[in-house]
């Protein structure tokens, strides 16, 4: 492309944005919506995602060493245990470690206070890497030689997965949905403008313009309307969370909620709705121009 | 040149609009194609421009083989040709320079081929002083002799008139015609489609008329056969 050419695409694509004020307002403005529920719902699951990522290394299982093992023995365990492949750390807890925490979880009983830490087992706290492979993990660390017993909790694992998956689910479709209404509506505004200028259209077809060189002030519309509604869908989303992040904060019910800093995503943040505005914008605009460009 | 060979053409709703046509307008030639309301003229030039293809034969213009031609090369096709229409088609929030500008721009000229051509060619049309008028402030037989300006400012070696003179009063057919005549001069092909017998007899150049989709008179000199209705 010459220059000139684009100089001229520019110039016109410009020219349309500003010649159909109303419907260009209304095209950012879908857009800037869109792009705005879209983030919201991204962020949300971005959010609990990494709640549940806290969760996860929160939740571990036991593995109970054999009696007959004594403590430099069931030390010797935590090697084997580390090398199973989804095992992220295993700590060893010994008898007497295990007897003062259980005291100290009921400091006001009195018959517990002079138990002996011999009625209790050697242990390993395990924490999983990947919840969703946690029954194969557990039947490995039960195969491993001086474990005699595990405690998983297999429903608390399944049910954050769960969650996550869900969440994904109901994020992905909703932003599928709204990406192509997005569409839709810059397509159909973009037609609009095109109607306008059909003539134009019908015009440099019949001196032998060629369809890329009819296509581009529209494509350049396009793509100002996706650009522009992704700056002001990102600054309003910056606000918006920060507010959100800031209510969450001084809420006292809500403090256990820990919420991501937008300065620690805002990169893909005004990449992502950049790529999105853009894509919605020339896709939209690409759409309504094909009807007109028909030989 | 063009060459229509053999052609026959049949829109979508079954109405056979041309029936074995076959015709050769040589380089540097004035044609007037003539004939009655529905008799095929239209069709020919849609067939002409390649906005609609034809059922049966081949046609040749300028080099280019319309009949089986692929979509990249309709384009390049049609920048050799010049298209003037009865209503003008201009257009209106564009001064006449811009409406000039704009075609030049669509195949690819540079700004400053431009600059230097199109006062030239409103220079040949007589509109040298309206470049900054818009469409709207001209008169009937000024906004034609824009659209010949718009047709010609290309380059083109064929010119196709659709019924050019349909919304003027008779001078200004006949000045305009004059034009097209002097265009032809300078070395253009040109093409009109005209129902106005007196403008065709006034130019004793050769006529070709069209009646019910077949060629039934091409002779130099005047308007011969039935009745034009326009």
């Amino acid at each position: 492309m010459a220059k000139h050419d684009f100089r001229y695409f520019a110039h016109e694509g410009l020219s349309n944005m500003f010649s159909h004020g109303f419907m260009s307002f209304a095209a950012i403005g879908i857009t800037v919506a869109c792009l705005l529920i879209m983030g919201t719902f991204t962020l949300v699951a971005v959010n609990a995602n990494q709640l549940l990522r806290d969760l996860e290394q929160e939740n571990e299982i036991l593995a109970y060493v054999d009696d007959s093992y004594d403590e430099a023995q069931a030390k010797a365990l935590q090697k084997k245990l580390q090398s199973i492949p989804n095992v992220a750390s295993a700590t060893f807890i010994s008898k007497e470690e295990a007897m003062e925490e259980f005291k100290a979880q009921y400091p006001d009983e009195a018959l517990f206070q002079d138990l002996d830490p011999e009625i209790l087992r050697d242990r390993y706290a395990i924490k999983i890497a990947d919840l969703r492979q946690q029954k194969q993990t557990v039947e490995q660390v039960k195969a491993v030689e001086g474990i005699a017993k595990v405690n998983a909790y297999e429903e608390i694992a399944g049910g954050f997965i769960t969650v996550r998956n869900v969440a994904t689910v109901v994020c992905v479709a909703l932003i599928a949905v709204l990406f192509v209404v997005s569409v839709f509506i810059i397509s159909n505004t973009i037609k609009l403008t095109t109607f306008d200028r059909r003539e134009e259209i019908a015009i440099m077809r019949m001196v032998g313009a060629t369809n890329g060189f009819i296509r581009w002030p529209f494509v350049y519309e396009g793509f100002l309307f996706g650009i522009l509604g992704a700056a002001v869908a990102f600054l309003l989303q910056w606000g918006l969370y920060e507010a959100v992040a800031q209510g969450v904060a001084n809420n006292d019910t809500l403090q256990l909620i820990s919420i991501i800093p937008f300065t620690e995503m805002w990169v893909p943040v005004a990449v992502s709705f950049a790529v999105a505005g853009i894509v919605i914008g020339v896709g939209g605009s690409l759409s309504a121009i094909r009807k007109f460009l028909q030989v | 040149m063009i060459r229509l060979k053999d052609v026959e053409m049949e829109y979508d709703n079954g109405t056979k609009a041309i029936r074995g046509i076959s015709l050769t307008i040589e380089d540097g030639e004035f044609v007037f194609l003539v004939g009655p309301s529905g008799s095929g003229k239209s069709t020919i030039i849609k067939l002409l421009t390649g906005e609609v293809e034809p059922c049966a034969g081949r046609i040749m213009i300028n080099g280019f083989s319309v009949s089986n031609i692929s979509d990249r090369q309709i384009p390049l096709m049609r920048r050799t040709l010049g298209v003037i229409f009865q209503d003008f088609r201009l257009i209106e929030k564009k001064t006449v320079y811009d409406n000039l500008a704009f075609v030049m721009r669509a195949v690819g000229a540079s700004p400053k081929q431009i600059r230097e051509r199109i006062p030239y060619v409103l220079n040949l049309v007589g509109l040298e002083k309206k470049a900054n008028s818009y469409p709207t402030e001209l008169s009937g037989g000024e906004q034609q002799r824009v659209a010949i300006a718009r047709a010609l400012v290309n380059n083109p070696d064929t010119i196709i008139a659709d019924e050019p003179t349909g919304n003027l009063d008779p001078e200004r057919s006949l000045e305009l015609m004059g034009l097209l005549v002097k265009i032809n001069e300078l070395g253009t092909t040109v093409v009109v489609v005209t129902h106005e017998k007196d403008l065709v007899d006034h130019f004793g150049k050769r006529v070709i008329t069209i009646d019910s989709g077949h060629v039934i008179n091409d002779s130099v000199g005047g308007y011969v056969g039935g009745h034009i209705h326009g």
